[in-house]
């Protein structure tokens, strides 16, 4: 079952902090969610219409809560906070934010708690079963790249984070809402009218934020892993020519690991996951600041014959 | 009588584990990761009988483990680099003294911070050295600073500039102020030296505390502590204590006893042989039993209000374990912790300040 095949009102129910919670697939986890704040059911079913429900009893990955924030000062200011397995964490945020807030957290859980991955602070975009990734520092254009790629052929893996299989070297994502900040939102909207996106929620800690939902093909598609083939480190300039620059090995395996959350973690095996990952892949920095132009770039590169010699 | 929670049926029985389905590892990894003993877990059971998405929970905590444990290993070559030039004798507590000392108990242990103890005499030494290797305060006001120096047993914490290690400097196990006083010099008398690593044996020397000492100090700062959301991982660290001391060797029950009146900590000493006997089963000789019935202990009422209040504060924090009544328990708990830390016109101070500070933010001080 999609949540998308779930009444409005069996939702609510599912969410209710007393129910049993929304099991929400996102392969390869799954994640129970619980909230009183009536706007987070409406967000969460059009932005996770295509994804589906664990039938019960399931073991999940993840127990997150958004809750309305009670006590003797809060009631009139409104915010909710985010707890996972009965712990809060994050400070309480406007119940404005309460789906932003649903995001990172999940994102935080995976993070925290995956290490059967190397995950990797990037988008990862994949076209006949290899995959793109784009790790780069928040601010460097790479989440309205990955939004724009996702409507040009590429199926969305995940905006956020990479999931590094280091035994068959393959990367998963979860298809996940993705993350737009600022001008960026304007952008997309202008670029992509049918893209469908949350009202942006102004003053969060990273600006104004909405999210958009995943295409329906790359939510069904979730749950098969990619070849990583492509690191691109992109840098959004205003006013520049887009152009790929060939990006030494060396520097790009420190860029992607300064971006993994848990590289320290893994010692000697993540050093060698995160070498050969560099190794089997083209690995280019990528100016650009027309979206147009980019996109026609990233088509001639899926497009251009595979390197020799690997 | 309240159900024990799976959580602690199964860190007594791991091999219950086998008979276990999807509902109840969902229960059990999510009570095990609230009480911060997912590692312990993990290297408790059995990997086979785990579902195949339980796994990499499971292996992702005793990798996590693993590397604190290297992680503390390193940090307190530091420490013993730091403090070399100083003199004090440099005492390790709880986790990184069940680390080095290589104690069961430090399996799969979860670490926020070290804890070190030096004499009162070389605080001020300590504090310099430790600041001129890249220790520093963290954004503490001068409230706290002041709280901190003149009725605390320890610093404010200490965190590394570079490699952001928190560090927590105590002078003695109980604040000065607290009800109960203690011979502080008595901690001292019975250190054990560790061996010196091979790799820096030329560092300052490391010690712990004599091993009924370490019971001492673990029950002290269970049963004194006014916040029990590792309660129930301190409870188990106390059970796994006792039964390796005791198990090793037949002096040290008695010895035990001997300097839990030496040091004047036999009301802490009684509260940790009570409820780790009553909720883990610890193993304890009879007349260990004995004497503890024996010991000055609270009347009848307020025995029986403190096991309504323990029995509810020593279950994991996740709301599976909730009973009625335990919302009071815990709040009883904060208040008896500063109760027992100071005296009652202070204690109303302080708590009203802390009040203000939730409501307003900073007051100034």
């Amino acid at each position: 079952m999609r949540v998308a095949d779930l009444p409005t009102a069996a939702l609510r129910r599912q969410l209710r902090l007393d129910g049993p919670g929304l099991r929400l697939a996102m392969p390869p986890f799954t994640a129970c969610i619980r909230s009183d704040l009536p706007l987070l059911a409406d967000s969460i079913a059009s932005m996770y219409a295509d994804f589906s429900l664990a039938e019960e009893p399931a073991f999940c990955d993840f127990h997150v809560e958004i809750r309305r924030v009670r006590g003797l000062l809060r009631g009139f200011r409104s915010q909710a906070e985010f707890s996972t397995d009965g712990e809060r964490g994050f400070v309480p945020l406007p119940v404005a934010q309460g789906f932003a807030m649903l995001e990172w957290g999940l994102n935080w859980c995976v993070a925290a708690h995956a290490h059967q991955y190397l995950l990797i602070h990037a988008a990862v975009l994949e076209r006949d079963g290899r995959a793109l990734l784009l790790p780069a520092p928040p601010g460097s254009g790479k989440s309205t790249l990955c939004a724009a790629l996702l409507h040009r052929g590429w199926r969305l893996l995940s905006d956020e984070l990479a999931l590094l299989d280091m035994d068959s070297g393959r990367i998963r994502g979860m298809a996940r809402p993705v993350n737009l900040k600022n001008e960026s939102i304007e952008i997309i909207r202008r670029f992509e009218t049918g893209a469908q996106l949350t009202a942006a929620v102004p003053n969060t800690a990273k600006g104004s934020v909405a999210l958009m939902r995943p295409p329906g093909a790359a939510v069904l598609s979730a749950h098969e892993p990619a070849r990583p083939t492509w690191i691109v480190l992109p840098r959004y300039r205003a006013g520049a020519e887009a152009v790929f620059t060939a990006a030494g090995k060396a520097s790009t395996f420190m860029a992607v690991a300064e971006q993994s959350f848990n590289y320290d973690i893994h010692g000697a095996r993540g050093f060698q996951a995160l070498g050969r990952l560099v190794d089997r892949c083209r690995t280019l920095s990528f100016e650009y600041s027309r979206l147009d132009e980019a996109v026609e770039h990233f088509a001639r590169l899926a497009d251009a014959p595979p390197l020799r010699g690997r | 009588m309240m159900d024990r929670p799976l959580l602690v049926r199964v860190l007594q029985e791991p091999a219950l584990g086998a008979l276990l389905g999807p509902p109840q590892w969902d229960l059990l990894l999510r009570q095990a990761r609230r009480a911060r003993l997912l590692p312990r877990l993990a290297l408790a059971l059995d990997p086979q009988v785990a579902p195949a998405q339980v796994r990499p929970h499971l292996d992702s905590a005793r990798l996590l483990a693993e590397r604190q444990r290297e992680a503390v290993v390193r940090e307190l070559d530091h420490i013993r680099r730091a403090l070399s030039p100083c003199p004090a004798p440099l005492v390790l507590l709880k986790g990184a003294a069940y680390l080095m000392a290589g104690l069961g108990t430090a399996r799969g242990r979860m670490f926020s911070d070290i804890d070190i103890l030096v004499p009162h005499a070389h605080l001020g030494a300590v504090e310099t050295a430790l600041m001129v290797r890249g220790w520093a305060y963290g954004d503490i006001d001068a409230y706290d600073s002041r709280y901190y120096r003149r009725w605390m047993h320890e610093l404010p914490p200490l965190t590394h500039t570079r490699r952001g290690s928190t560090l927590d400097v105590h002078h003695t196990i109980l604040p000065p102020t607290a009800r109960l006083q203690i011979d502080t010099s008595a901690l001292f008398e019975r250190l054990v030296p560790l061996p010196p690593p091979t790799a820096t044996p030329d560092l300052a020397p490391l010690f712990t505390l004599s091993p009924p000492d370490m019971v001492l100090h673990a029950a002290t700062h269970l049963f004194h502590e006014g916040e029990f959301d590792t309660g129930l991982r301190d409870l188990f660290d106390l059970d796994s204590l006792l039964r390796e001391f005791g198990a090793g060797d037949a002096s040290f029950w008695p010895q035990l006893l001997a300097r839990a009146e030496r040091i004047g900590l036999q009301r802490p000493l009684h509260h940790a042989l009570r409820y780790t006997h009553e909720l883990l089963g610890t193993p304890m000789p009879a007349s260990a039993l004995a004497a503890l019935a024996a010991m000055p202990g609270a009347t009848p009422p307020m025995q029986r209000l403190l096991d309504a209040c323990f029995r509810r504060a020593l279950r994991p924090r996740h709301p599976s374990c909730e009973v009625p009544g335990t919302s009071a328990a815990l709040a009883a708990l904060y208040l008896r912790s500063h109760w027992l830390r100071m005296p009652p016109l202070m204690l109303a101070r302080h708590l009203g300040r802390k009040q203000l500070k939730r409501w307003f933010g900073h007051p100034a001080t």
